[in-house]
């Protein structure tokens, strides 16, 4: 059965279209199941995009055009070259603009007539509340595992739904959570993975159209649960795979003993980065003994002569894009393996592309009783801009 | 006929690259010790020390989470499809 999340009994309340809007609009006026109340249904809406990135593109894009009244958009980051391969919001004159203000601009472009909500601030357990509470569907497009616990217990607690979408690589999974009878994110993963057991974007890398695939979705799904039409995807886990294309449902169960949904025992946001295993003290003592030195304060001790085994743990086709000259190459996942090619005598400098797998490797080395291990903070991306502007960064 | 397997891409790479593998037993628990016995990089991304599922890797048997029906210890059958299901946040 449909669910809908504005109350069309009294269609009289609903915002009247102006004679532009009613041209504009009138492939969805003469549409059965949406027509004059659904186009007004959907320009009362209020719908809030957690993230202007890879899905909150085509989402925030799609709902615009499609003449949902307000849109709010979460975002604190700024357009960087390498998020246009998929965050189509954004075009290569917004680089290094905020990505909120490039989103509000190519929407007010899209369709003048929606307003835009912007909040220009990461998405925290202090503001999440009070952004959420007056909009009506709750879009999650974003791209880490704290602020996906952070948006569901957000819905939960206020009783909005929850549009999910996430993606890795070339695969995808998307789900309509936190509805009145529905499972919420919690129900499916009760628990996020330890921190580095699953890549971001950013190390992993993604298909660029793949949020496009994921976002529309999102954005389909709001629209039918404002207009209360089709069946949304509660209780269901959309999972795409555009290697083999294939699309797939798997059920998801309302967990009678889900924290969030079921027992009901959160009762208030908590600290997500706690609750992910990212607490920084807990991180630097777990790492005590690994030395951080910049690209800049290695180089200038390279040019000194001192004697460094400089290891590059990021993968051969990374190392064919870019390396540093003198750096030798062994992948995070053999390190172990070739802990025999590493001398207890010298001084390891391990760098990744930004400072994550070098961290991890650096925990394997120390593991293995070695202590003169530095980690590269930033990586090969950081060495480019202190060190060697000549470097392609990817 | 054995229960079917389907790996995201992800851990399928643990697996020589196979996407669907094959295996037999009683229980889904079964399943999961023939398949991290054949594939020792992919066993710890499937069950934590004690031989658990983790709470953020879902498995499917035949479309229905298998926390709502024993867990590990689901009977399965020849012909029966498993879907595993990691957790991604990726956006």
């Amino acid at each position: 059965m449909a669910t809908t999340v504005t109350d069309t009994s009294h269609s009289e309340t609903l915002p009247s279209l102006t004679n532009d809007e009613i041209h504009r609009y009138s492939r969805h006026l003469i549409l059965p199941d949406v027509g004059l109340t659904g186009q007004r249904q959907l320009k009362n809406a209020r719908v809030l995009l957690i993230g202007a990135g890879g899905l909150g593109s085509p989402t925030a894009l799609y709902l615009a055009a499609a003449g949902v009244g307000t849109l709010g958009l979460v975002d604190f980051d700024v357009v960087d070259v390498t998020n246009l391969q998929r965050q189509i919001i954004h075009g290569t004159k917004d680089v290094g603009r905020p990505k909120i203000e490039s989103a509000k601009d190519r929407i007010a472009d899209v369709n003048p007539h929606i307003h835009v909500e912007a909040f220009e601030t990461p998405f925290t357990s202090a503001n999440a509340l009070d952004i959420a509470k007056d909009f009506d569907v709750i879009v999650d497009g974003t791209d880490n595992f704290a602020t996906r616990y952070l948006t569901n217990d957000t819905a939960v607690l206020l009783g909005k739904p929850n549009v999910y979408g996430s993606i890795f690589r070339f695969e995808g999974q998307s789900s309509v959570f936190a509805t009145e009878n529905g499972p919420c994110y919690r129900c499916l993963f009760r628990e996020p993975p330890p921190p580095g057991l699953v890549p971001s974007c950013a190390e992993g890398g993604v298909l660029g159209v793949l949020p496009g695939l994921i976002g529309t979705i999102q954005a389909t799904e709001t629209i039918k649960l404002i207009l209360g039409v089709g069946d949304n995807l509660i209780g269901r886990l959309l999972l795409v795979d555009t290697l083999a294309m294939q699309f797939r449902t798997v059920k998801v169960r309302k967990d009678p003993t889900c924290p969030a949904c079921g027992t009901r025992e959160i009762k208030e946001l908590i600290d997500y980065e706690e609750f992910c295993g990212i607490p920084q003290a807990a991180q630097q003592e777990a790492r005590a003994e690994v030395v951080n030195v910049t690209p800049a304060e290695l180089n200038a001790r390279i040019q000194r002569g001192e004697d460094i085994d400089l290891v590059d743990v990021r993968e051969p086709f990374e190392w064919d894009i870019a390396r540093i000259p003198g750096a030798r190459l062994v992948p995070l996942n053999s390190v172990q393996a070739a802990l025999g090619t590493f001398d207890k005598n010298r001084t390891i400098a391990i760098h990744c592309k930004s400072g994550v797998r070098s961290l991890k490797a650096a925990g394997v080395l120390l593991d293995a009783g070695f202590t003169r291990v530095l980690n590269v903070t930033g990586g090969i991306l950081r060495w480019a801009d202190e060190v060697d502007p000549t470097l392609p960064k990817y | 006929m054995p229960v079917t397997l389907n790996l995201p891409t992800v851990l399928a790479k643990l697996a020589d690259g196979n996407k669907t593998l094959e295996a037999s037993g009683a229980t889904l628990g079964d399943v999961v010790n023939v398949v991290a016995q054949q594939y020792p990089n992919l066993a710890p991304r499937l069950r934590d020390d004690t031989g658990q599922p983790y709470p953020f890797v879902t498995f499917y048997l035949n479309d229905d989470d298998i926390r709502f029906n024993g867990g590990f210890a689901a009977p399965v059958k020849d012909g029966d499809e498993v879907t595993i299901v990691p957790a991604i946040a990726g956006g």
